[in-house]
């Protein structure tokens, strides 16, 4: 008796216990209009996306210098920098981490992984964690692919479909995604998952 | 009002109860479940373990040694795995450990911490695919947990303490 009473609050308990909702939803979306940010670059410089002047889009890529994942996608990242600055296509990485949280993501230890991996792009902190939600990025790495003339999203998602393990990448996702926009056709896969780190904050 | 203050008290009185019996049962399981090697799945062999239809409830981390936050929340799944265990209630930790450092960081991590739960490791370079088969809403971001029986289904792409943990499973339970 006593334990079917038991039961039975605890059904109530958990009739009532509130329920946890996620919030991946929130966030720009593809097809949706971003807004420029100013945020500060690894050069002390502040930085906004009009500052590139001329090109066709940017490879927006929220990264650290502390997740696993994001550090074996370094090489990924300098490559796509170094394969679409000259087609209108650069990349700018953003630091997302609250570095009171993550000591190594401080803005002074970006200049030195930045320095140390001779990263050819800007590497800017989101300080005071700002623009990131306005994204809706989740973790990192995470890649928002938008056009210049528009400033419309066209891609959001991984580098390619193998983040663990470089040598078993079949499908590059990111590059897709660019060349199809220079040669002016409908990015095929617009929404790519793989796995990364949480965004720190307090 | 008084009624509720009897309510709660009885409630209590069950998780008191309740919680006194698992510790002896849960004892006998330390002793037998001494964990050496790592089970390495594809998304294909993992995905009956997603979808089991008998009587059990399955909280189903996926977490990595080198993801703070998870191994932050591991001791709530940890103690969950031991204190529902007679209540049908299944915990397996998914590592998302690199492949290449399972001997090196994974296993020595598993055996530190004397983990209890069944780990396995998740390597599987089609990350799109499994990563939106396992829940449309997962972004890929780690911690994320899924809690499903034959009934109800719910993706967390959260983190977790004990309480919450509980409260979120326990709308699993007795139903």
């Amino acid at each position: 008796m006593k334990i079917t009473k038991a039961i039975l609050l605890l059904c109530v308990f958990a009739l009532t216990a509130f329920t946890i909702k996620t919030d991946t939803e929130a966030g720009y979306k593809v097809g949706d209009k971003i807004e420029d940010f100013k945020l500060k670059n690894i050069d002390n410089k502040m930085m906004s996306l009009s500052d590139f002047g001329e090109v066709k889009g940017y490879i927006i890529i929220f990264t650290c210098n502390t997740c696993p994942y994001s550090v074996a996608n370094e090489d990924r990242i300098i490559a796509l920098d170094k394969k679409y600055k000259a087609a209108g296509f650069p990349v700018v990485a953003i630091n997302p981490n609250d570095p009171n949280v993550v000591p190594d993501d401080s803005f002074e230890k970006m200049q030195v992984r930045a320095k140390e991996k001779g990263f050819t792009f800007p590497y800017l902190l989101d300080e005071g964690q700002k623009v990131y939600p306005k994204f809706g990025a989740t973790k990192t790495p995470h890649v928002y692919i938008v056009t210049a003339n528009d400033m419309k999203v066209q891609y959001i998602g991984a580098i390619d479909n193998s983040s663990r393990n470089p040598d078993a990448v079949s499908e590059k996702y990111a590059e897709n995604a660019v060349d199809a926009l220079l040669a002016g056709k409908k990015v095929e896969k617009t929404d790519t998952r793989a796995i990364g780190c949480t965004i720190k904050t307090k | 009002m008084m009624k509720l203050k009897v309510f709660y008290f009885l409630f209590l009185l069950g998780v008191v109860f309740s919680c006194k019996n698992e510790k002896e049962t849960a004892k006998t399981v330390v002793a037998e479940n001494k964990q050496s090697t790592v089970v390495t799945y594809n998304y294909s062999e993992l995905k009956p373990l997603l979808e089991k239809n008998d009587d059990k409830t399955y909280v189903i981390n996926f977490w990595a040694t080198w993801c703070g936050p998870c191994v932050k929340e591991l001791p709530a799944f940890e103690k969950i795995n031991k204190e529902y265990a007679d209540k049908n209630v299944e915990v397996i930790l998914v590592s998302l450990d690199f492949p290449k450092q399972v001997e090196k960081k994974l296993i020595p991590f598993i055996e530190k911490k004397n983990l209890q739960s069944k780990v396995i490791l998740l390597d599987d370079v089609n990350e799109d695919v499994w990563i939106k088969a396992i829940d449309t809403t997962w972004s890929g971001a780690i911690p994320a947990t899924l809690i499903y029986n034959k009934n109800k289904r719910t993706f967390y792409e959260q983190s977790f303490e004990y309480e919450t943990l509980t409260n979120e499973l326990k709308t699993f339970l007795n139903k």
